[in-house]
């Protein structure tokens, strides 16, 4: 089985995928969908050999609520910022995140998740993969930015991703 | 309930375009590379995200048939959007950013992109990632 679907998850999405771009439910479609879903993870195999696992789906749902929440307050705290506070105002500043989790998929959702949210960008990654460089729009206490990240986020996915 | 339907379509339209507006204002508004990175990369999610959920609201209610492409147009725009941000920001850091510059990475190695050794990604990526510098 694991032979035929090295990305089970990755493999449903694309079943999903394919079925909303349709817009139209048909048992064509979804065959057409579930080939797709079969085809694309086999040659996607080589680039990502390590089957990623996702210990718990119920939280990574609530995880994504967590964050659609937070891109809303991003949206709103960046457009105060731009609108009311001059540029001599602004404290941008570089922070490096040290990072407890270890699966690449994770700091993916990390990275992503970071980039999204409150005045952060993420830049770069060390060659090692263990420290995330940050880029933050306005942080006058820069340490503030890593603790509430690492506890807001970090801390969630570790459970999220085994 | 027509009214109501056409209000909160209205309001989100707004919404939308507002934050639309401000995301391209802080383009040019904010003072250098880094910084002007963060209005598209936020302001423009939201800004998008509200007139998709408009247009959603408005074919679920006066349209011949709900449509779902809109959550579909949502879902490929928060996956691009922290990719794109990732290309500007490497691309600036190549043009403008030497190692002294940048913050220590805190690990004993140099941040990738400014690194002058293969990548580590190269070969066998997980395990080396997880192994190396523990």
């Amino acid at each position: 089985m694991s032979r035929l679907f090295p990305h089970p998850i990755l493999s449903a999405l694309l079943v999903v995928t394919w079925l909303l771009l349709v817009n139209d439910f048909r048992w064509g479609s979804l065959v057409f969908g579930m080939i797709l879903g079969l085809v694309i993870p086999l040659f996607i195999k080589p680039y990502w050999p390590y089957r990623s696992t996702l210990k718990s789906l119920p939280k990574y749902a609530s995880y994504m609520l967590l964050v659609f929440w937070d891109i809303i307050v991003a949206n709103i705290q960046v457009a105060r910022i731009v609108l009311f506070k001059p540029n001599s105002q602004l404290k941008p500043a570089w922070i490096v995140i040290p990072l407890d989790i270890r699966t690449p998929e994770a700091i993916t959702v990390l990275a992503g998740t970071i980039t999204l949210t409150p005045g952060t960008v993420s830049c770069d990654l060390s060659e090692c993969g263990h420290a995330l460089l940050v880029h933050c729009l306005h942080a006058p206490d820069p340490a503030a930015v890593v603790a509430d990240i690492k506890t807001r986020y970090e801390s969630r996915l570790k459970e999220i991703f085994a | 309930m027509d009214l109501f339907f056409e209000i909160l379509v209205s309001a989100l339209l707004v919404i939308g375009g507002f934050f639309g507006l401000v995301g391209s204002y802080g383009l040019v508004k904010l003072p250098d590379p880094m910084t002007r990175l963060h209005g598209p990369t936020k302001s423009a999610t939201l800004g998008v995200g509200g007139v998709l959920l408009a247009s959603m609201i408005y074919f679920a209610w006066f349209g011949a048939a709900p449509s779902l492409h809109e959550l579909l147009i949502t879902l490929f725009i928060l996956l691009t959007a922290p990719v794109t941000g990732l290309m500007i920001a490497k691309a600036n850091i190549h043009l403008q950013w030497t190692r002294d510059e940048l913050p220590p990475t805190g690990t004993g190695t140099n941040w990738a992109t400014l690194s002058d050794r293969p990548s580590l990604m190269d070969d066998g990526a997980d395990l080396r990632l997880v192994d190396e510098g523990d």
